[in-house]
């Protein structure tokens, strides 16, 4: 590990102060950053641990949003019975990540900026061609085992899965993240990752020293309806093979459906919202087979690099499985 | 190399005053340099659940940590369970009449968590705690055994608090 330089920032605005410095990075949990420092992916001079900062760990749920700040646990959030009431995909998206001990440790703010578990791009010392990792490099995964690789969003540049699950309930129910640098900003989610492209190395908005405060999710009939499935090679402590963040919301006649949103994860390289399989299912009648026909559509476009192509098999049953789930059909 | 710096950290009521590389992990800190080779390392990388200790009653992972994160904290280790006239926590006691174990190695860090899914409430069914206990891998497959110990020792905390 490349010897770094540790400060404790006192608030937030030194904290932006410092981080805005050249090679310097904020330390949260540090599940995601140390563990990328141990196999010199991450290589900062300086870190900047923000875990003390105060009044950044808060969960508010109000009448229309619910707010978390950046430092609130995976686990409190998780736990917190205003969320699991007002949201339930939130709450399982993060009890259903990583383990109880990493959970305790990882702070929201980190867990939306954790990188790909692409194996290549963790292992440099074996692996000089990763383009996120060493921009113009190439590419090992693409004809290397690419059995949890993407198959939505790829580019001939790289196919690194994003692989949270908190942030794909945070795009399927239109959440800002809420940053401050210089000036204070919100970014809509789904801006808030950026597609691979020609550029990998390009993973978020964010300038140097801007630091995520918080998220806000627009309370809503359909978030309260919402369920996040998560299908993986062992019962817990995993990365999905496939998730999907869904909610719903009938007309009064109950079998109409007026609002759905869906989101997958654990398939594309960044949380991708299915827009086109929601307006197709507004305004149909809820039944399994209507839910089987529109799910078919999620994986458009979709591009198997050889081992990964069970994802495209498996997305359009975990997207309508969850749906069945919120909307009562066994 | 980085300087080295002076950290103070207190693990099990003991405060250990350490000359220690900045990048030092604590569950490096706790095995090199305070004496206290209970905590395990197994993969070193957040994978394993066997560095499982308790920072401010929380169960955590240290190798994931860094010792200058838990300055003025309270750690706790497998090594500070014990009362001092050596009586073993019910949990300890719970994995070792369930043979919860084969090799051991990676029991420090099962008991350690069993102890806080337990006090989280997380340990209500069986279900519940394989769920919650997840984050222990144990290489000897003794699972159904921990589960057994953590469900008896669960019963039996119960028990004594209701008492
Ligand atoms: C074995 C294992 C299994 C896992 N399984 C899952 C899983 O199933 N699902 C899942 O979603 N995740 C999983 N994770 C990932 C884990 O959830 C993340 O690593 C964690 O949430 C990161 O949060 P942190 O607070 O530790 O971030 P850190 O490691 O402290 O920070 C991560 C990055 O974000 C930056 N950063 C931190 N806070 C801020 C902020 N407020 N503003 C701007 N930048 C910031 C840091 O500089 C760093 O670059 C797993 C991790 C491991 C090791
Ligand atoms: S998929 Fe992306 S992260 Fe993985 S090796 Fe290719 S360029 Fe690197
Ligand atoms: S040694 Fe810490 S999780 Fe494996
Ligand atoms: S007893 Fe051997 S690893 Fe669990």
């Amino acid at each position: 590990m490349r010897p770094f330089d540790y400060l404790r920032a006192q608030d937030t605005a030194a904290a932006i102060a410092e981080a805005g410095k050249p090679e310097t990075k904020f330390l949260a949990g540090g599940i995601t950053l140390l563990d990328l420092m141990k196999l010199n992916v991450e290589r900062p001079a300086r870190v900047v641990d923000i875990t003390r900062l105060s009044g950044l760990d808060t969960i508010e749920v109000s009448a229309d949003v619910i707010r978390i700040g950046a430092l609130a646990k995976m686990s409190k959030v998780a736990d917190h019975a205003g969320v699991r009431e007002a949201a339930p995909v939130l709450s399982e998206s993060l009890w259903r990540a990583a383990s109880a001990q990493l959970r305790n440790m990882a702070s929201i703010g980190g867990n939306l900026m954790q990188r790909t578990r692409c194996t290549y791009f963790r292992d440099p010392g074996a692996y000089s061609n990763c383009n996120k990792r060493n921009p113009g490099s190439g590419c090992a995964a693409i004809e290397g085992i690419n059995r949890n690789h993407a198959v939505l969003g790829t580019s001939d540049a790289c196919i690194a899965i994003y692989p949270g699950d908190f942030a794909v309930s945070l795009v399927a129910f239109d959440a800002d993240v809420l940053v401050r640098g210089t000036v204070a900003r919100r970014i809509p989610i789904d801006e808030f990752y950026l597609l691979p492209g020609q550029t990998p190395h390009l993973e978020h908005p964010l300038s140097p020293g801007e630091m995520i405060v918080g998220i806000e999710i627009p309370r809503s009939a359909a978030l309260k309806r919402s369920h996040y499935l998560k299908v993986r090679d062992r019962a817990s402590y995993e990365f999905a093979a496939a998730s999907a963040a869904v909610g719903i919301e009938m007309e009064a006649d109950g079998r109409t459906i007026r609002d759905v949103r869906i989101a997958v994860g654990g398939v594309a390289t960044k949380p991708w919202r299915l827009r086109a399989v929601e307006a197709s299912l507004k305004g149909k009648t809820l039944d399994e087979s209507t839910l089987r026909a529109a799910a078919a559509a999620a994986v458009e476009g979709a591009k198997s690099s050889g081992h990964n192509a069970f994802k495209i098999a498996l997305v359009p049953k975990v997207v309508a499985r969850a749906l069945m789930t919120v909307g009562d059909i066994s | 190399m980085s300087a080295a710096r002076q950290l103070s950290l207190e693990v099990n009521g003991k405060r250990h005053n350490l000359q220690l590389d900045i990048r030092t992990t604590l569950l490096d800190a706790l095995r090199e340099h305070a004496d206290l080779p209970g905590t395990k390392k197994g993969c070193d990388q957040g994978q394993c659940g066997a560095c499982t200790v308790h920072v401010d009653g929380e169960r955590v992972l240290s190798c994931l940590t860094l010792a200058a994160q838990v300055e003025g904290r309270q750690v706790t280790t497998i090594e500070g369970l014990q009362t001092a006239d050596g009586v073993m926590h019910a949990v300890q006691t719970a994995f070792i009449e369930h043979d919860a174990f084969q090799c051991g190695y990676c029991t420090p860090g099962q008991i350690m968590s069993a102890i806080a899914c337990i006090r989280e409430g997380h340990a209500g069914t069986d279900d519940d705690i394989r769920e919650y206990m997840s984050g222990n891998i144990c290489r000897c497959g003794a699972y159904p055994h921990i589960v057994a110990a953590v469900r008896d020792a669960a019963s039996r905390l119960k028990t004594e608090r209701a008492l």
